[in-house]
């Protein structure tokens, strides 16, 4: 029986624009020494049917993600500002193009 | 104590709105145990499952057929990647789930545990086998945690491909010569049951089942999924000329299912203990794998190792 001592490399978040003018989307992650190697393992296992354009790999602990129990406070301001809306405003019949 | 009732009721209501519950949202330990558990057996079974199928690829009938199964035994990977991701996101590192399952301490689907004798049997696991996982996995789709039903989604897409190759395989040898049509139906009559047994224990008796289908990580339970493969697979067999080897097997105009037969759950829990045909030899080849890639991945860290070194000389 083998003892898995050894290491599986850091683990890299893997975002994929599945064509031009769309934004990356997260996919997954993967296991990776490097950069370079990030993104051949991000290649091969995210966009085997030509899924994607582009990709990008991040560190995953270079990532810093809000909590979920901040969702309250932290999206907040949102709701109490109707005004960032457009329907908000009232414009008068007839007025085109706006 | 009181805040964890709390947050259990949180948790409760949450999965009752029908909302996914992410990595960083508080979950009940067993939840994340029994998703850990469940998730990593998947990714397990997908690589395990390279195995009786990677056994033929050197030997596949003809180009086509050879380029098919190695897209198909590299999806089965990729498909492993996906659930170690997914199943990393709940606190385990890969390291500890690999050991596990070269400990023998996490299990994989049982069905791998039997031997690929012929090229029919290449058939056979497209049709049935895969047949089998993607209705467990389209149901999983819908699982209550967001990375394992994202990576499901993914999956499924890719899946049915798996099973059409299959059916394929099965048609044109049922078609051919009476040696092929033979060849088919011995596939047929040996995965038959195990496949059967791949959708686990009847619901009476599975531990697990009542308890993930409260938490939604399940949609729907073991009989109900295996009784709807029956119901899909049948019409298929005659399509195909071939008989299912089931004696009791017969259409319930009532119910509006097939009836059949009982499985033989003493065999299920025998091969489930490790004594199926090939428990032994699947685990050994992985450690074996495992242990000769060591140095490349030795290797590698200490390029990236030096790389990282070097870059950080050029900016002092």
């Amino acid at each position: 029986m083998s003892s898995v001592t050894d290491s599986q490399w850091p683990v890299w978040e893997v975002f994929v624009q599945t064509k031009s003018g769309m934004p990356h989307k997260h996919c997954g992650s993967v296991h990776a020494p490097d950069k370079e190697i990030a993104l051949q393992n991000a290649r091969d296992v995210y966009t085997r049917r030509s899924e994607g354009t582009n990709i990008w790999v991040v560190p995953a602990n270079a990532i810093t993600a809000s909590s979920p129990e901040d969702i309250g406070p932290f999206f907040d301001p949102s709701n109490d500002k109707p005004y960032r809306h457009p329907t908000f405003y009232e414009i008068p019949e007839g007025v085109k193009y706006m | 104590m009181e805040n964890t009732i709390q947050l259990e009721e949180l948790f409760d209501a949450k999965l009752e709105r029908g909302e996914f519950i992410e990595p960083k949202d508080w979950m009940p330990e067993k939840y994340r145990k029994t998703l850990i558990r469940q998730i990593s057996q998947h990714a397990h079974s997908e690589v395990i499952g390279m195995q009786p199928e990677g056994n033929w690829i050197t030997r596949a009938p003809s180009l086509r057929r050879k380029a098919v199964l190695l897209a198909k035994v590299q999806d089965e990977g990729g498909h492993g990647l996906y659930l170690y991701s997914a199943c990393e996101t709940l606190g385990i590192s890969r390291d500890e789930v690999i050991q596990q399952l070269q400990s023998g301490k996490a299990k994989y689907s049982s069905i791998f545990n039997y031997p690929t004798l012929t090229w029919a049997d290449m058939g056979a696991i497209g049709w049935l086998v895969d047949g089998a996982a993607i209705m467990n996995q389209v149901m999983l789709q819908r699982t209550s945690y967001g990375p394992y039903s994202r990576a499901m989604v993914r999956i499924c897409k890719e899946e049915s491909f798996h099973q059409r190759q299959g059916y394929e395989i099965m048609c044109v040898l049922a078609k051919g010569s009476p040696e092929q049509k033979a060849m088919a139906q011995d596939a047929l009559n040996r995965w038959w049951w195990p496949t059967l047994m791949m959708f686990g224990p009847k619901d009476a008796e599975s531990s697990n089942s009542a308890e993930s289908i409260k938490w939604k990580i399940k949609r729907e339970t073991n009989d109900e999924l295996r009784q709807k493969f029956v119901d899909r697979t049948v019409p298929q067999a005659e399509h195909l000329g071939l008989t299912v080897p089931d004696k009791d097997l017969k259409w319930n105009a009532e119910r509006n299912s097939y009836d059949f037969g009982e499985i033989d759950w003493e065999e299920f829990w025998n091969v489930v203990q490790g004594n199926g045909p090939c428990n032994k030899v699947r685990i050994e080849n992985h450690v074996r794998a495992h242990e000769e890639g060591k140095w490349v991945r030795e290797a590698a860290a200490a390029y990236a190792a030096k790389k990282a070194k070097a870059a950080q000389v050029q900016v002092a």
